[in-house]
């Protein structure tokens, strides 16, 4: 984008021009990054941590993220968040089918990355096979720092651009795996009620 | 009287229709006459259902029609699906169809010894983990015969998890209630304060939910020094802002006149039902297991019970924004009274040796060796124990056969039974409520369906 | 409750009662099912709060009170009495070559789905039921997966890294 100088000092007199400029593509693929809305796809324990990140302590707003479109065709991420069964597969899939594109799949938690502990006749051994997925979160239930993880890599994805070329060609997810971000204990709770 | 008088008078009631009838009894009853609204299950298969929708529809008929909700939907608390069979707004019928998140718990139990088994039970009721482990935690001493060994210490730091965890699921259920009915906010002061109870728990367990903490023979891990300044910091903050619902909530009347009779249930369906929990003793029923059949120390506390009147789900709501002070009550007892000793039983075939130990001790490394790999074996039996979780009465019935591995074990889950009250719930009320009364229930998914 | 020195075992309803770890077990057989249930609901256990099943198919051997045939399946009643806070648990020997028994949701309408369970996991059907289909499994689903001779399922799971 075009050159801004001096706004964290000056604000809005900081900018030099009156215009800010860049390239169409660029501006779509920050929007995308910053704004994505997500399916509610929570289904168990993973839910919890999901409801929890977009809790006030750890604010997916920040992130953009804060805002759970229970419709699909108003979504942009999905986040598998729980163990899938056999009932519940053809609806993933039909849910999944509804959301428009450019959509993407975080599979959060290790039940939906490969069928997690739970390696028998109820459950689907991993929800890459029924959607492609883009970002597999690990834990069990992941920590919200590892969600956010999750979304920030998904984030930076999106904003990089490679992931809509790869999905352009493919159709694949982005099969990408991260690292689980323990949760810290030392930071305490302080949040105020007045 | 003259007796001749008081014969005929006799004679007489016996000749009418009144001098008759004579109570029958409850068992000659049917389901039929015992639950107040007959027809409010709709017992149609999802086949029939689909079907249905091609029949032509005579515009000039008034007839219902049957509607999907869920399984994915952002006011379920879950993944639970319900056919509605509605007329306008008026829900006649009702069919919860659950099984969208069954994990196969109980077999994974049989191919789990009984120390692993905490893992599995912990992610039923997700919300109240720390309750399942303890369900089967005693059933399993119970099968082991040292239910009565178990060391005070360990009993007490039960008590309080247990306890804290209610504390934490009833929470939830503030936030998720108030969503739904339409306080956001609500979701967001309950997450807050839930997140300190949950770093409680990270503290002590090690992890924030699903925690496999309560093992059978006690506890995995003792309570780490400065724990009772934690549980005071959270005794601290928490009545103020129960305070802050009360306003915000109890004593407004939007939220008044969204839950006051809606959701109606009576005592006799809620027992016939076998709904237990909240939903029992929003009919006025005063049954709380941890008061009329107390297991660990629950019966040298102080503590109420809280009790509805009506039934609805304004009662239930208040019931467990008390039963939050309860808790807090019985946790500021048990601060003073946690013994010193041993957090799990000494007994070497259910405890693993310290791990500094296994370095020292051929003994200890053969144990630590078979309990993790083997498993201890548990003597053929079979028990049934059950406690109050914050939904109602849990219960594990374990069936041994002298094996490392239950050979059958089996939760009874207090949302699986309390969602049949659901049907006999919406009946008659507008499809708006639905989302009210499903959240007044608080079913846990992972429980009914395990 | 029988103890080790007496002669006759306890009864209860004409049914054997026996203990297990000091809990009340009633064994019914089959035939008399239902009126020994009413029974019991006149004697005052107003809540039927789990009904299960057993399949013994592994463990035939099991330790059963003498006059008490062992069958495949036992159908597991949990009753509880609020009036008198005590427990009571029901035990009914069903055998495999006819799993059927009669469906209690007339005396408990809370049965309902317990028995629907146990039929979707165990393949015993209840007389009596008003709607007796699959709910934890698609109701197209082949097999009872809780029998003995369902197998699990697991797949096999190769680590990365790991000689193979």
């Amino acid at each position: 984008m075009g050159v801004v100088r001096n706004v964290l000092d000056d604000g809005l007199e900081g900018i030099d021009h009156n215009f800010l400029t860049g390239r169409i593509e660029d501006l779509v693929k920050w929007s995308r990054s910053r704004s994505s809305w997500g399916a509610t796809f929570g289904l168990a324990c993973c839910a919890i941590e999901m409801m929890g990140t977009g809790a006030p302590h750890y604010d997916l707003a920040r992130f953009g993220m804060e805002v759970f479109r229970a419709s699909p065709r108003q979504a942009d991420i999905m986040i598998v968040a729980g163990r899938v069964s056999q009932k519940m597969a053809p609806v993933l899939r039909q849910v999944y089918d509804q959301m428009m594109e450019p959509k993407w799949v975080i599979s959060m938690g290790v039940c939906a990355s490969s069928g997690g502990m739970f390696n028998n006749y109820a459950i689907v051994q991993g929800v890459d096979q029924v959607v492609p997925v883009d970002v597999y979160a690990p834990g069990c239930p992941p920590t919200p720092e590892t969600l956010i993880h999750a979304i920030e890599t998904l984030h930076q994805l999106i904003e990089d651009g490679e992931i809509m070329r790869r999905r352009a060609t493919s159709g694949a997810g982005a099969n990408v795996h991260i690292q689980e971000v323990p949760a810290g204990i030392t930071t305490p709770v302080i949040l105020g009620s007045r | 009287m003259n007796p001749r008088e008081s014969d005929t008078i006799v004679s007489a009631a016996a000749g009418t229709s009144e001098g008759n009838q004579e109570l029958r009894s409850r068992s000659e009853l049917t389901a039929k006459e015992v639950m107040r609204e007959v027809g409010a299950v709709l017992r149609m298969s999802e086949a029939d259902a689909a079907l249905l929708a091609e029949v032509e529809a005579d515009p000039g008929e008034d007839q219902t029609m049957i509607i999907n909700m869920g399984p994915q939907h952002p006011s379920t608390h879950g993944v639970l699906r319900l056919m509605l069979e509605l007329k306008g707004e008026t829900v006649l019928r009702c069919k919860p169809i659950i099984g969208y998140l069954h994990t196969g718990m109980e077999k994974t139990g049989e191919s789990l010894t009984f120390m692993q088994g905490g893992t599995n039970v912990t992610r039923m009721d997700y919300l109240s983990p720390l309750n399942n482990e303890l369900v089967f935690s005693m059933a399993t001493e119970k099968l082991l015969g040292i239910d009565g060994d178990i060391p005070e210490r360990a009993v007490w730091i039960r008590m309080l998890l247990s306890e804290l965890n209610r504390m934490s699921s009833h929470l939830l259920f503030m936030a998720s209630n108030g969503m739904d009915i339409g306080a956001v906010s609500m979701m967001l002061y309950g997450w807050r304060e839930r997140e300190v109870v949950l770093r409680f728990f990270q503290k002590v367990t090690g992890l924030r939910m699903n925690h496999n903490f309560i093992r059978p023979g006690g506890v995995a891990a003792d309570l780490p020094a400065d724990w009772r300044d934690d549980v005071m910091s959270i005794l601290d903050m928490l009545p103020d802002r129960l305070g802050e619902y009360d306003v915000l909530m109890t004593n407004q009347p939007i939220w008044r006149e969204r839950l006051q009779g809606v959701g109606v249930i009576t005592q006799a369906e809620a027992i016939a039902l076998g709904a237990t929990g909240p939903i029992l003793r929003s009919t006025g029923l005063a049954w709380d297991l941890r008061r009329d059949m107390p297991y660990m120390h629950y019966d040298e506390l102080e503590f109420d019970v809280i009790v509805g009147s009506y039934g609805d789900a304004f009662d239930r709501y208040a019931i467990r924004l008390n039963e939050i002070r309860e808790s807090m009550r019985i946790v500021r007892q048990i601060l003073d009274r946690v013994p010193s000793g041993d957090y799990r039983i000494q007994d070497k075939k259910v405890t693993p040796p310290p791990r500094a130990r296994i370095d020292e001790s051929m003994e200890a490394l053969i144990h630590h060796f078979k309990i993790f790999t083997e498993g201890f074996k548990v003597p053929e039996g079979e028990v049934y124990v059950a406690i109050e979780s914050p939904r109602g009465e849990i219960g594990c019935y374990i069936a041994s056969d002298g094996s490392p591995t239950p050979y059958r074990m089996h939760v009874r889950a207090p949302s699986f039974v309390n969602v049949q009250a659901l049907p006999h719930m919406m009946r008659g009320g507008m499809v708006a409520d639905a989302v009210a009364v499903i959240s007044s229930i608080d079913p846990v998914l992972g429980e009914v369906d395990r | 409750m029988s103890t080790e020195a007496s002669t006759t075992p306890a009864t209860l309803h004409g049914c054997l009662l026996g203990d297990s770890r000091g809990q009340a077990v009633l064994f019914v057989p089959k035939p008399a099912y239902m009126a020994t249930m009413k029974k019991l609901v006149d004697d005052g256990f107003e809540m039927c709060v789990d009904l299960t099943a057993v399949d013994f198919l592994t463990h035939a051997s099991r330790t059963l009170p003498e006059g008490v045939a062992a069958e495949r399946f036992e159908i597991v009643v949990n009753l509880l009495s609020l009036s008198k806070r005590e427990r009571l648990r029901v035990r009914v020997q069903v055998s495999e070559s006819d799993p059927s028994i009669d469906s209690l949701f007339d005396l408990y309408p809370g049965t309902e789905a317990m028995e629907r369970e146990v039929f979707d996991m165990f393949g015993i059907s209840f007389a009596g039921h008003p709607d007796l289909t699959r709910i934890l499994m698609p109701e197209d689903w082949q097999g009872h997966p809780l029998r003995k001779d369902f197998a699990q399922g697991r797949i096999p799971v190769q680590f990365k890294g790991a000689a193979s």
